[in-house]
Formats: C-alpha cells, structure tokens, sequence
C-alpha cells in the first residue's frame, strides 16, 4: 500500500473566492475548471456570501483575498464585494480583462484610492499577438482585451498580466522580454508579468491530455517539504462549500467543510495538478 | 512623568557602511537605552565585512537576516523570498558578491546569531524578527498587513510590540490594545520615493509605545564610487544616487509598486 503525503495546514493567510462560480462570457481551451456561459458546477457568491466569509475570516487573521471566476466581472455585485472586502484587507481580482469598460475601471480606481490596502487587478492573456491568444481563448476575445486593458491604463490601474505556459516560449528570456514589451506598448510603463503553469484536468484533458498516473507527488515528501505549497496557507470558498485550493474545485473530495474553521486541517495531495504544483513550485498567488 | 525607554532599531544595513556609521552616529546623539540590528547585513553594497566588524567592535546585539542564515550555512543563494525572474537575477548577483567577499569568521560569527528576541520592558513584550515571527524572509508591506493578521501574530507570538524589516519599507500600525507592528525599514538602500536619505526606527516604551522613523542623509555619493569600483551593477548604483528602486520590483504589491517610479 503506498502513503499519499499530506500537506499541513500554516495558516488561512490566503483566501479565495469563486465569485463568478463556473460562469465566464467565453470557454478557454485550457481552463482546467471548463468555464463557459453554462457551466453551472459552481454559482456565483452574493455580496451576502462574500460578507459573511469576510466576518469569519477575521477571526483567523486572513491576510489577503482574492477573486476568481468564471468571469468576476459578470458578478453584478463585484464592486460592492471588492469595497467590502478592501474594509478588511488586500484584494486581487483575476479577469480575463473583456469585462473592464470605462466605468468599472473608474470604479476600481476610487476603490483602490479609497483603501489603506492594495487592489491587484490580474488579466489573463494567451498569446503575444490575437491569432495566438484567440486560439487559446477563442475568437474576437484579443480585440475587446485590448479595449479593456487601455481603459485600465486610463484609469491608472497597472494590472498584473498573466501569461500560461500555453503561450509560445514565456518561460524563456526572449518570450519574456517580448511579453514585457508588449505590455509596455499598451501604455504600461511599469509592466508586470506572472506565468502560469497549465493544470491538465478540466478543458484542458481535450486539448492536450490528462495526468499519467505516475504524475503524482512521491509518498517519501513530508509535511514540512510541502509546506511550500499554497494548500498549507489557502483555502477557496465556492457556492458548494469550502474547498483546499483555487484548483481542485471539481473534485468533490477537495470540499474540506462549509466553515473555514473546520477546513483548518491537512489533506491528502493525491490529485495530478498536486503534482503540477509541486514540480513548478506554483502558486497561483501573484 | 513615567520613565520611557528608548531602543533603536536598524533594519537591513545591505552593506552600506557609510549608513551605518551615519545611523549610530544619529542614534548616539538622541540617545538610546538600547540598540538593536534586525539582519540582512550583506547585499546590494561593497566591502560586506565592514559591518559585522562595526557592530562587534561597538557591542550592538541583533538577529539573522536571510543573508546571515544562508551565509553561515553556505546555502547557494540568499533565499530571500522572491518569485520573479528578474528580481531572483539580480538577488543572485548581490548573494554572490557578499558570499565572495566575506571572510568564514564572519560567516561564523552569523551562525551564531539568534533568528528572533525578545525584551520585555516593564511588561511591554517586544519581539525583535526579521521578515516576521513566523518566517524569515515573509514580506511584510504596509498595504498588505492587514489588521485581523497582524493582531492574530500578536497573540501567536505572544507580543505588543513586532519589529520586522526584509521588505525595505518602513511603517507602523497600531492595532488595539495598545499593540503595534513596525517595519523599521532599511538603511541599506532609499525607501524608493526619490530620496536618498535611508531610515532606521527609535521605539519609546513608557506607559504608551511610540515610534518615530528616523532619516537619515549620509554620503551616498562615496557608496555609489566604491559600488562602481567593486563593479557591481549600474542599476543598483543608479537607486543609491536617486531614491528610486530598480530592482526586486516584482515583489510589490500593488500600492507600493505605483508609488515608485519603476
């Protein structure tokens, strides 16, 4: 019988929110959670949800918060989740940016102004030009990012791009540099950029392939080694429950409780995407 | 009127000497009760043994940095936290030059150092870390320390009063109870806001604690000369002489990074 390694519990310093459940406005040949327009696996939170997940995370000492989706900008209550929240600590939303018309951008720069805390706002691109990110993220998508990140440059919101190694060569220097540049060329002087490895569950099993069964954390690592994974200090609140991490959101063994509280315990890395984070030392925090 | 005790607090020193001999200098005429130095005495500066020679020579207690945890244990890299290529680039190149250049007596002499203290000063518990209590080389930013986290360290640790440097920043937050957290910041390099005077904490502990961030101008321009003599990076050179980071950028959250000019 072989031993899955467990991964301890620090700290709830991170926690996360599946605003827009599985609802998103497009369908991402990657996206390891299959979002789309009818994706109901998970709803989206009420601004009543998110406010009593905030009350009980501070009574644990959440350092930060952030919001993902499904698109969080179909949320309609985004804006007042985001000031409830920046009350209470940091906030980073991650939205695939089609979303970011003037006025919301405007709204999110008030926010941000008005609060002692940061507001991060990260936006997801595929490629370096449309017919690559199109590919990725589908047709006409590129276009209306480029709308929405030169409203953000307008407002004086310097985003964090997000890049997936789906994207021709980012982990290289070239591929770097020419991300960086890009994002300079939309009017960011101080361009940010985190890439992402890709999670091969969800979507992602038809356009390349799923984990092999070897793909698995080795049994031999301790709790101590992987408390350098983000599952030792995070957890995702879904309209299901209260789950281990920002990726396993379609494995019901992942919903830990209904209370943060009673998710404050190890859990077994068994899963293939353990494996992805453990081998690129990921964290989907920026 | 109550007694008050006076303890200077000096963050990330980077190698700047001149700094350093500019901030005992600055703290000798206020007066202290006491002084302490929070770690990371290597980095980003020329000539790194300059310092553990001024604070033994003047009897200056402190804690390990990351620096001085990776020096003393011959680790390959300073292990200072960051996650971007960039930043790690240029951590690596001021690692290997303070590696290079300071002498395995010193190197010693790191290991010895205690990773945390504490004092307690007529009952004020005061906890004297790094990056936290809890890790060594956890960012501490002023925009992302939020109040429930930082109350919930108090009681972790058992503290009133957490002093902290690693992220270069200096802030202070008083929480309830009469309990504060401090970054004291660094005077290893400017709090990149276009000034090149760098600042260390004085922490008053009477019946209410106080903070005060000292600045302090001291001549950057021989830092800047001797940084090109050692040949160390143009870019590290250029936030000495103006104020402004150009480097270890990445790691900012939001707030911080728009303050600065890169």
């Amino acid at each position: 019988m072989t031993l899955t390694p467990q991964v301890p519990m620090r700290a709830l310093d991170t926690l996360w929110f599946q605003v827009a459940g599985t609802i998103c406005n497009i369908e991402c040949a990657h996206c390891f959670i299959s979002s789309s327009p009818t994706n109901r696996s998970h709803e989206m939170l009420s601004l009543a949800d998110v406010e009593s997940r905030l009350a009980e995370a501070g009574t644990l000492g959440v350092k930060e918060y952030y919001f993902t989706g499904g698109e969080p900008f179909l949320n309609r209550e985004m804006i007042p989740i985001l000031a409830a929240t920046l009350k209470q600590g940091p906030a980073t939303v991650l939205t695939n940016g089609m979303l970011l018309r003037k006025e919301i951008c405007d709204q999110l720069r008030e926010l941000s102004d008005g609060s002692e805390y940061s507001l991060d706002i990260r936006v997801s691109i595929d490629g370096y030009d449309r017919a690559s990110n199109d590919a990725i993220r589908g047709a006409g998508v590129w276009d209306r990012v480029m709308i929405g990140l030169s409203n953000l440059a307008a407002a004086g919101i310097n985003p964090v791009i997000t890049v997936t190694e789906s994207a021709d060569g980012v982990r290289g220097e070239d591929g770097r540099t020419r991300f960086l540049d890009l994002i300079r060329s939309l009017g960011f002087a101080k361009p940010r950029l985190k890439v992402l490895p890709v999670f091969r569950i969800g979507a992602e099993t038809k356009r390349s392939h799923g984990y092999e069964d070897w793909e698995r954390i080795p049994e031999h690592v301790t709790e101590t080694e992987a408390e350098v994974l983000q599952c030792s200090s995070c957890r995702m609140v879904t309209s299901k429950g209260v789950y281990v991490c920002p990726i396993l959101i379609d494995v019901a063994e992942a919903r830990m409780g209904d209370t943060l509280v009673e998710t404050l315990r190890s859990f077994p890395l068994r899963y293939g995407a353990c494996h992805t984070c453990w081998v690129e030392g990921v964290s989907c925090r920026t | 009127m109550p007694d008050v005790t006076r303890i200077a607090l000096i963050g990330g020193i980077y190698s700047n000497y001149h700094a350093l001999n500019a901030t005992l200098s600055e703290i000798e005429r206020r007066g202290a009760d006491a002084t302490y130095f929070l770690g990371d005495l290597g980095a980003f500066g020329p000539h790194p043994d300059r310092i553990p020679e001024l604070l033994i020579e003047r009897g200056i207690p402190g804690i390990q940095g990351n620096y001085e945890e990776s020096l003393s244990s011959g680790a390959t890299d300073c292990h200072c936290g960051y996650t971007d290529p960039r930043d790690n680039f240029y951590a690596q190149i001021s690692y290997d030059y303070t590696a290079q250049h300071t002498s395995d007596s010193y190197k010693r002499w790191m290991g010895t150092l205690p990773p945390s203290l504490r004092l307690n000063i007529g009952g004020t518990r005061i906890l004297l870390s790094h990056g936290s209590p809890r890790k060594i080389n956890e960012f501490l930013w002023r925009s992302t320390s939020p109040q429930v986290f930082l109350s919930k360290m108090c009681d972790d640790y058992a503290a009133d009063v957490i002093a902290c440097t690693h992220s270069g920043l200096h802030w202070h937050k008083e929480l309830p109870g009469n309990r504060h957290v401090v970054n004291v910041g660094v005077i290893g390099r400017p709090a990149n806001d276009g000034r090149t005077n760098v600042w260390y904490a004085m922490l008053t502990v009477g019946e209410r604690v106080g903070v005060e961030f000292v600045p302090i101008v001291y001549d950057h321009g021989a830092l800047a000369r001797e940084m090109r003599q050692q040949k160390l990076p143009e870019e590290f050179i250029e936030t000495i002489e103006t104020g402004w980071w150009t480097t270890c950028l990445e790691i900012l959250p939001a707030k911080e990074r728009s303050a600065g000019k890169f």
